[in-house]
């Protein structure tokens, strides 16, 4: 199944528009070829209360269920008031002719119990035209307090389930929560799961703090901050919110931090006497490497999946530009080659593509091209987008869009990687610089 | 003196068209520069500090405490090099006070790349006021990138006075 949609993936990268559809007279699964997008319909009656201190939890978390799936573009939730059949008990067999007669492809049934504070909850997903279970039932336990997570659980299995790929919806992000006037903006660092629920502030509005960066368990976040009067890389514990400046190699100025694959190390950048290049060190025995011995600027490192590459930006050809180089260092190739001025590389976490920055025409967008700088194409434009961040399963992009003028405010946005679902992530006040964190555990 | 009186009014034009908004940094900014600055004018114990050549208020407001660049660039202009000669006069005159050099960007670039691009604007201002006599260690730089912009408006009118290296005097040592 993987290997199908990445096959499929390849045809969307190659400029086709996505389509998702199911292929009715095989087993459930969505696919993508080129045409109009056609969202897999399904249906998602209320969840089963157990017993009467679930029903209000029941009801959300199928309500979340339904919001995950739809949200991502490539579902589309059949309204209940269409349904013919009503789901009573976990237990009941699946009336499939009442489900094939409204075009549901997916049915997804559920049950969940309340006991003081655990909750735990059960779900089914049926393919409705082959009348089968797609998988067998599973069961989540937690908390009544997160249930969101069960919901997030149970989304994410159903989505792995018919697509073939690791889901997103129970991660979180940390991001940059913004307030005041432009010219005095207080910034703090927060965090929250994928949908912009549950936010919780990491730091006060003390000393400005940008562009916080997860490691890859999502147990600490590096940051840049000017707690000490001038521009350092601190690292975060996420669960106590402790925090320490880390210990770079010696400069005026250490800044755009990003954690090693395997979270031993951070990449970074150092300025020093106006010159700015990349350095890494090592967090178990506090060594630092220099990668980079250019007259020009080199920032915005990131480390390729398997760790052994380095995209970077730099302005050593006269504009910023994309390069890419051993983690070691040494000779760099460029690899944007388009119109414009090109910044904040990541590499995608299925090592496939790179999203980028790219400034053209007054314009800012948020685009991929692949490692060899091909096939680039641009999923965003307005006056200020920047800052791209993956999707644990490397499908989406969220980033941060950012209006002009006196009243210009900062907002999360993210887009699917072929361009389609563009929306604002629900975040009170002003957000700026994410970055998404892997599925929890 | 003569070129210092010129340098002087030169920069005065300039602090005219750039300075609308003074005490941005009270909130914000390094903490070394903002409490050096309210230590500074405690410290003058004159009416009028303005008039009193050796203040840093005299510093800021009469002989100009910042020099402004072209988009991506940190080349200082001429208009820019005689601001910093009257700089360079004062911090050699003055030699109780420390500066911070604040490099800053406008928002057209990405967030990092303007961290570095401030640091460069920073430096080339320390730089130059090394080379008219000032001791390196009295100058530290720092870059705000485009985190704090002087004015807010979304056209060049604006851009082109955030694009700038500002001088932040700061009596006693940099930590």
């Amino acid at each position: 199944m993987t290997k199908l949609w990445t096959l499929l993936l390849a045809v969307v990268i190659g400029g086709g528009i996505a389509t998702a559809s199911m292929a009715q007279d095989g087993p459930l699964r969505l696919t993508i070829t080129d045409g109009v997008i056609e969202p897999l319909p399904f249906a998602a009656p209320q969840f089963q209360a157990e017993n009467p201190e679930a029903t209000q939890v029941a009801a959300d978390i199928s309500r979340l269920v339904a919001q995950d799936l739809a949200g991502t573009g490539l579902f589309r939730e059949i309204p209940s008031d269409a349904f013919i059949s009503q789901v009573s008990t976990f237990a009941q067999p699946v009336a499939y002719p009442d489900w094939r007669a409204i075009n549901a492809q997916a049915l997804i049934t559920g049950a969940v119990a309340v006991s003081g504070d655990s909750l735990t909850v059960k779900f089914r997903l049926y393919d409705v035209f082959s009348g089968t279970e797609l998988g067998g039932g599973l069961q989540f336990a937690g908390t009544v307090p997160g249930w969101r997570r069960m919901g997030h659980k149970v989304a994410d299995a159903v989505y792995s389930r018919i697509t073939g790929e690791g889901g997103y919806f129970d991660s979180r992000v940390v991001f940059v929560s913004e307030s005041g006037p432009k010219d005095n903006r207080a910034k703090r660092l927060a965090i929250m799961d994928y949908d912009g629920a549950n936010v919780q502030f990491l730091t006060d509005s003390a000393a400005i703090v940008l562009a916080p960066r997860f490691s890859p368990t999502g147990d600490r976040v590096l940051y840049t901050s000017y707690e000490s009067g001038f521009p350092r890389i601190n690292v975060l514990d996420v669960a106590s919110v402790g925090r320490r400046q880390l210990s770079t190699a010696e400069g005026e100025m250490a800044f755009s931090p990003r954690f090693s694959r395997d979270g031993r190390e951070v990449v970074y950048s150092l300025a020093n006497g106006g010159n700015t290049d990349l350095y890494r060190t090592d967090l178990t025995t506090g060594g630092h490497t220099r990668l980079t011995s250019a007259p020009s600027i080199e920032t915005a490192p990131s480390f390729s999946p398997d760790g052994s590459q380095i995209v970077f930006e730099s302005d050593r050809s006269g504009t910023p530009q994309i390069y890419i180089m051993s983690a070691n260092g040494g000779e760099a190739r460029r690899v944007s080659f388009g119109e414009g001025r090109y910044g904040t590389p990541v590499w995608s976490p299925r090592g496939d593509l790179i999203a980028f920055t790219k400034q053209n025409a007054g314009r800012f967008h948020i685009g991929v091209m692949r490692t060899d700088g091909s096939e680039e194409r641009l999923l965003t434009a307005s006056p200020l987008d920047e800052g791209p961040s993956w999707s644990p399963n490397g499908r989406v992009i969220m980033f941060t869009r950012e209006t002009l003028g006196a009243t210009g405010t900062s907002s999360l946005y993210s887009v699917d990687v072929s361009g389609r679902n563009l929306k604002a992530v629900a975040v009170n006040g002003g957000a700026s610089d994410p970055s998404w964190g892997p599925l929890q555990p | 003196m003569v070129f210092l009186k010129k340098a002087a009014v030169l920069g005065l034009v300039l602090a005219t068209a750039a300075c609308t908004n003074p005490d941005r940094f009270g909130a914000g900014g390094a903490d070394a520069g903002a409490s050096g600055a309210a230590g500074a004018g405690a410290n003058t114990g004159v009416v009028s500090p303005a008039s009193d050549p050796t203040s840093p208020v005299y510093f800021s407001q009469t002989i100009g405490d910042r020099v402004l660049f072209a988009v991506d660039t940190s080349t200082l202009t001429p208009a820019g090099q005689q601001t910093l000669i009257g700089q360079a006069q004062w911090l050699n005159q003055n030699t109780d006070y420390q500066a911070i050099v604040e490099g800053h960007a406008d928002e057209q670039g990405t967030r990092e790349y303007n961290i570095a691009l401030g640091n460069r604007r920073a430096n080339a201002v320390r730089e130059f006021l090394v080379s008219q006599g000032v001791n390196s260690t009295r100058l530290r730089v720092i870059s705000y990138g485009k985190e704090r912009p002087i004015e807010v408006c979304a056209s060049e009118a604006c851009y082109s006075q955030n694009r700038r290296a500002v001088t932040v005097i700061a009596a006693g040592g940099l930590s």
